[in-house]
């Protein structure tokens, strides 16, 4: 595929146009770093955070490799209960089954929490297609809803806007008085127009945050309540999930709820940790199961542990690369660390310039309530995108003339020498600007430190000597 | 083949080593004083919490607290603490209890660890009202505190029937900008009484 007519997610040039505002680029930076260290805060209460961890990675990692038992079982004990189970292979069949449900219902609005599924399928423009009013009732969903944007963070959707930009989108649809901005008064607005679509609608969609095998249950976690009053007032409730969402026991939960709001957002816990089995009363639980690649990462040894994901955002918060370039550069619905190994899963060619979104400071894996080597799979996808040609030339070219000096100590110690030297008398522009800046765009944004008088090299050499 | 037949047998194409399903059975977190701790957290989660030494203690104060004496339409599932002039039966229509103002209840259990307080259908015979109300007023033993969720899940073995909930203070969002606003969808404010 030739780099000119390729039409994928180029990250590096989706934040360029992001780091254009400085002042609100830093702004996200910290907005971000803000929730990474509430989550060190409340992990610090934690004594033993890291036995939860490797007790979650091996519940998982056990979990994955029996998945067809446990979803085996996880149907049967939810069909006890009262559910109706359904599988599809892909986001097109989960998006036919959840339209035929509404339809048999005869369902023209419905609410929904949030559910990066179901991003992940592109259920609303489907639904809307055919005629269905989707709400999304998060806050932070409902606002991007509102501005026609994708969330640019799985848990906070709303994190790359400042309260006038939600202020701005509220006035002009629903009628709050332009210059609102406070966001109290903001989410009370919210609260009123959203407590009316709850009322209408006739169906609830949610996420599933954890599928118990031995009981059939699912369990939705929010702080706002909006899963609970979405698939309560109406009778039908439509759960939707990926296939790695499953859990062997209920006890393993109390794992999973210690790891996942701190991890998160620093809270001990969600508001709300939702139980369900069964419908409610006079209702019907449908739960729809896709697969959508998941099969395809289990296959691969390098990629099958990612399938432990939690989707908690602790790696997309403490990530230096997200941090400054924000959640719509990656192009995909899971940005951030975790998105950046997802998504080449899907589609390498789409999603190629994703793994290299990264610096391998390593901080994601530090963060991963369930242990997940964010930064190894993140190199690991760099080689599996080389071999598969999808790797630009500029990284090649410049890769190839490494290995050719690194091979050759003789080179590598002249290129040295002699570097240092020209460098020095090299006039500064001819190595900050024009071409040097196209070649190299470190240099575009950042200055060059010093030359060093002598190379390590060399002042090793000396120091020996001085020794003797 | 059926997406389901064909799902499962792709999946069993690949045949994984089974690595072992770990025992949870490690030291949890416990606290000198569960009770103070439960007050701490659930204080830090957003709610109001109000020591009573016991249940006709509760009463009277759950009675002179302003959520409920301006409240026009009360919703209970602690009869025996106030009867509420909401009738509650599972087969009324939940759309019905948009208008109410204060429910409360009485939690099965409470842990220390978080200050959330556990809640299912053997109690709650319509959830919706445990959301859909303005503000709630929560009650809980102190004798059925634990100190984690590992306690909580091993009391609860299987939060069956229907539907069970962990409740941590009021309803929540941080959604603009990172402030915290209390009231998102659900209560405004949680009242917890902790009886003992």
């Amino acid at each position: 595929m030739s780099e000119a007519t390729a039409t994928h997610s180029d990250h590096p040039k989706r934040a360029t146009a992001f780091i254009k505002d400085h002042t609100r680029a830093q702004w996200h930076d910290q907005a971000l770093w803000f929730v990474r260290t509430k989550r060190d805060r409340a992990v610090d209460l934690v004594p033993e955070w890291q036995t939860l961890r490797e007790t979650a990675a091996a519940i998982k990692a056990h979990t994955v490799a029996r998945l067809p038992d446990y979803l085996e079982q996880f149907e049967a004990n939810a069909t006890a209960a009262g559910a109706t189970v359904h599988w599809a292979r892909n986001a097109d069949e989960h998006n036919r089954i959840v339209l035929q449900l509404l339809q048999r219902h005869r369902v023209s609005r419905i609410v929904k929490s949030k559910s990066m599924l179901t991003e992940e399928c592109h259920l609303n423009p489907f639904l809307e297609q055919h005629g269905i009013e989707v709400t999304d009732t998060d806050l932070g969903e409902r606002i991007v809803q509102l501005r026609k944007e994708p969330p640019s963070h799985i848990v906070l959707p709303a994190i790359h806007l400042k309260k006038e930009d939600v202020g701005d989108t509220f006035s002009e649809h629903l009628g709050t008085p332009k210059g609102l901005s406070d966001p109290q008064q903001l989410t009370e607005a919210a609260r009123l127009h959203l407590r009316e679509k709850f009322m209408q609608a006739e169906a609830g969609i949610t996420g599933v945050n954890f599928a118990i095998a031995e009981s059939g249950g699912i369990v939705v976690c929010t702080n706002e309540g909006n899963a609970d009053l979405g698939c309560s007032l109406p009778r039908l409730h439509i759960a939707c999930m990926g296939i790695e969402k499953l859990i062997p026991r209920i006890a393993d939960l109390g794992v999973f709820t210690r790891l996942l709001a701190r991890s998160a957002t620093g809270q001990p816990i969600t508001s709300y940790t939702s139980h369900f089995h069964g419908p409610q009363k006079g209702g019907e639980l449908h739960i729809v199961m896709v697969d959508n690649g998941r099969t395809q990462i289990r296959q691969s040894d390098d990629y099958r542990r990612s399938l432990a994901c939690i989707r908690c955002g602790a790696c997309m918060n403490t990530c230096p690369v997200y941090r400054r370039s924000g959640g719509h550069s990656y192009g995909s619905t899971v940005p951030g660390p975790i998105g950046s190994i997802l998504s080449p899963s899907s589609d390498p060619a789409a999603h190629r310039s994703l793994p290299f979104a990264c610096t391998l400071c390593g901080s994601c894996t530090d963060v991963c309530p369930v242990k997940i080597d964010l930064h190894h799979q993140l190199l690991t996808w760099r080689k599996d995108l080389a071999s598969l040609g999808l790797v630009a030339w500029t990284k090649r070219f410049s890769m190839v003339i490494a290995s050719f000096v690194m091979a050759r100590p003789w080179l590598y110690r002249m290129a040295g020498t002699w570097g240092k030297r020209i460098g020095r008398w090299l006039p500064r522009a001819l190595l900050m600007k024009g071409p040097a800046a196209w070649m190299n765009p470190w240099v575009r944004s950042r200055e060059l430190p010093p030359l060093p008088a002598a190379s390590f090299r060399e002042m090793f050499r000396k120091r020996s000597r001085t020794k003797e | 083949m059926s997406a389901r037949d064909e799902i499962l047998a792709n999946l069993r194409k690949l045949n994984l080593a089974v690595p072992m399903l770990p025992t949870l059975d490690a030291d949890w977190v416990r606290f000198d004083k569960p009770v103070e701790q439960f007050a701490t957290m659930c204080t830090a989660v957003g709610g109001t919490v109000v020591p009573v030494p016991d249940k006709k203690a509760a009463i009277a104060t759950i009675s002179a607290l302003p959520v409920i004496r301006d409240a026009k339409r009360v919703c209970s599932f602690a009869r025996d603490i106030l009867a509420g002039n909401v009738d509650l039966d599972a087969e009324s229509d939940p759309h019905d209890l948009e208008t109410l103002d204060v429910t409360l209840a009485e939690a099965i259990l409470g842990v220390a660890e978080n200050g959330a307080l556990w809640f299912d259908s053997t109690f709650i015979s319509q959830r919706t009202a445990l959301f859909i109300a303005q503000h709630v007023v929560l009650v809980v033993t102190k004798e059925t505190i634990v100190h984690n969720m590992h306690e909580a899940y091993a009391r609860i073995t299987s939060p069956r029937p229907g539907y069970g909930v962990f409740v941590a203070g009021p309803s929540k969002t941080a959604d603009i900008e990172q402030s915290l606003v209390i009231g998102a969808h659900g209560a405004r404010s949680a009242t917890v009484l902790v009886v003992g």
